[in-house]
């Protein structure tokens, strides 16, 4: 089993969301963060003062999948989370060493 | 019949004068809207409390003694009545004054007129001292300020008596017809002793002469306290008429309330235009302050310009103010919200340009009464600034202020439910 990390731009989330499930993929977490890779921040400005935003709005979703589902789940993420511009984000896969399902204690891949 | 009409007046005129009051008391939450605004989210509670509290607080200080000093009125207005009782002796004031005279209204509606303009000057300096001082240590200030600073120089002023028997402002053709030094320029002055005294927010100065922007939290407030300080001041400059009960005096309100419009509308594209071309964006918040300067700066005499000037009148308050809250930037003094350059610099501005429509004021005159109020508030604030500071001390410790004031001195947070830091 595998957790699948995905960094994306904020308003690419509906279609990534729309792409894992039309693979089969039921199950997202997603949290607000705030980061940076070489796409850098913007200057802002306010009362006459300028300041750099380093960090910038992301969403990180995470998915845990069966293994054999891996291949397809990056290509949908990777396809639907796309600009082409600069910022498009990261996806990082670990290993899943168990899933525990909390409602009826199945375990493993009948968790996922 | 006679005897009627003057009750009809009588009653205009307490009504004209009560709603008034109620309207300024509204710009009470337009201070808060635009305080709680422009400060950090950490920082909300703490300045949502200091403004409720020190409403309250002037209302009382002025109730117990502050009338008394400003107008020979009576301690904690005792004496004060309403009903049958004054029938008699106000249908004598009116037939003395005569229709076309001064007005004569009930003393209770005189009472609520004044105490919310005092409510008005002591709101001025919690948004000069905000995110960093201690609450109480403001409350106490401003039990003070109600209750003994303001209603000295509003007793030289308004009720015309001499300063410390040396001189007389009155004499001097000095004229402030709603309070643009009396209030503005006097809140201003209170609240620079207080952020000498107090010291910029951490980290808003680097050590290279940098300065660090330290955006509002909401925005959306900041523009709502606007507009209803821009609507809370048609009571502010339109009551100060004092009479509405006749066809001049009639005439003198809609003008009021027409230049004091106008005033505002000029301020604002002025400020919004100059910080177009000096940074390039339209800035939200140099426009906001761009108003409230231009309603300080005709809050001096709104009755006497015609439309379009005061409308330039305003324009020169908006620009007044972005080179003010830039320049005081510059000499590290920390205002968040820019209120010493809204009611300090314009209101001085305020003061000036009186004169130049009204033949009764002089600028000798004017100048005279701005340095009075100036030098008075400025010194006894500093005085009290400086006690309340050994006693208590000003300022919250350096891990308060990381933290954010609604912490350590509220325990409630604003936002709960948005964590941020």
């Amino acid at each position: 089993m595998k957790l699948v990390t995905a960094i994306i731009k904020p308003f690419k989330l509906d279609d990534v969301r729309e792409a894992l499930s039309d693979i089969g993929v039921q199950g997202i977490t997603v949290t607000e963060v705030k980061g940076f890779g070489r796409q850098k921040g913007h200057t802002e400005l306010y009362r006459g003062a300028e300041y750099v935003v380093d960090f910038l709005p992301k969403v990180k979703l995470e998915v845990a999948i069966a293994s054999a589902m891996l291949d397809q789940t990056l290509e949908a993420i990777t396809k639907a989370a796309n600009t082409g511009k600069i910022g498009d984000g990261k996806i990082f896969v670990t290993e899943l060493s168990q899933i525990i399902r909390i409602r009826t204690g199945e375990t493993g891949e009948e968790a996922v | 019949m006679e005897n009627q009409i003057f009750e009809l007046q009588y009653a205009m005129d307490t009504f004209y004068f009560l709603i008034c009051g109620a309207l300024v008391m509204w710009m009470a939450a337009g201070f808060t809207m635009l305080e709680a605004g422009l400060v950090r989210s950490k920082n909300t509670t703490e300045i949502l409390t200091k403004n409720v509290a020190l409403y309250a607080i002037s209302c009382i200080m002025y109730l117990v003694c502050g009338y008394m000093i400003m107008y020979d009125g009576a301690f904690m207005l005792s004496g004060i009545a309403g009903g049958d009782d004054l029938v008699a002796s106000a249908l004598a004031a009116s037939a003395e004054e005569g229709f076309d005279g001064g007005s004569v209204y009930a003393d209770a509606s005189d009472f609520f007129f004044q105490v919310v303009f005092v409510a008005t000057a002591m709101s001025i300096v919690s948004g000069a001292v905000a995110e960093r001082m201690k609450l109480w240590s403001f409350l106490g200030f401003a039990v003070i300020m109600t209750g003994f600073i303001y209603p000295m120089e509003g007793s030289w002023t308004w009720n015309g008596a001499d300063v410390f028997g040396m001189y007389n402002l009155g004499d001097l053709g000095f004229s402030d017809f709603a309070g643009s030094g009396i209030v503005h320029m006097a809140g201003a002055a209170a609240a620079i002793s207080g952020v000498l005294l107090l010291g910029a927010r951490k980290g808003k100065y680097g050590k290279d002469g940098s300065i660090r922007a330290i955006p509002g939290a909401n925005l959306p407030m900041a523009a709502l306290g606007t507009f209803i300080l821009w609507m809370g001041w048609f009571g502010f400059n339109g009551g100060s008429v004092l009479k509405l009960g006749d066809i001049a005096s009639s005439n003198a309100v809609a003008m009021v309330f027409l230049n004091t419009n106008a005033a505002a509308a000029g301020g604002l594209i002025a400020a919004l235009i100059l910080a177009r071309i000096m940074f390039g964006k339209a800035d939200l918040t140099m426009a906001l302050n761009g108003a409230l300067a231009g309603l300080v700066a005709i809050t001096a005499e709104p009755s006497t310009p015609s439309p379009m000037l005061a409308t330039i009148f305003g324009a020169l308050g908006g620009v007044l103010v972005v080179l003010s809250i830039l320049t005081l930037d510059k000499l590290k003094l920390d205002d968040p919200v820019g209120a010493i350059s809204v009611h300090g610099t314009c209101g001085f501005l305020g003061l000036m340009l009186v004169p130049l429509t009204n033949d009764a004021s002089t600028f000798s005159g004017q100048l005279i009464g701005a340095l009075t109020i100036f030098i008075w508030v400025f010194v006894t604030s500093g005085i009290v600034w400086y006690v309340i500071k050994l006693i208590m001390g000003l300022r919250v410790s350096e891990q308060e202020e990381a933290e954010g004031v609604d912490l350590s001195e509220c325990g409630m947070e604003a936002y709960p439910e948005f964590v941020t830091q």
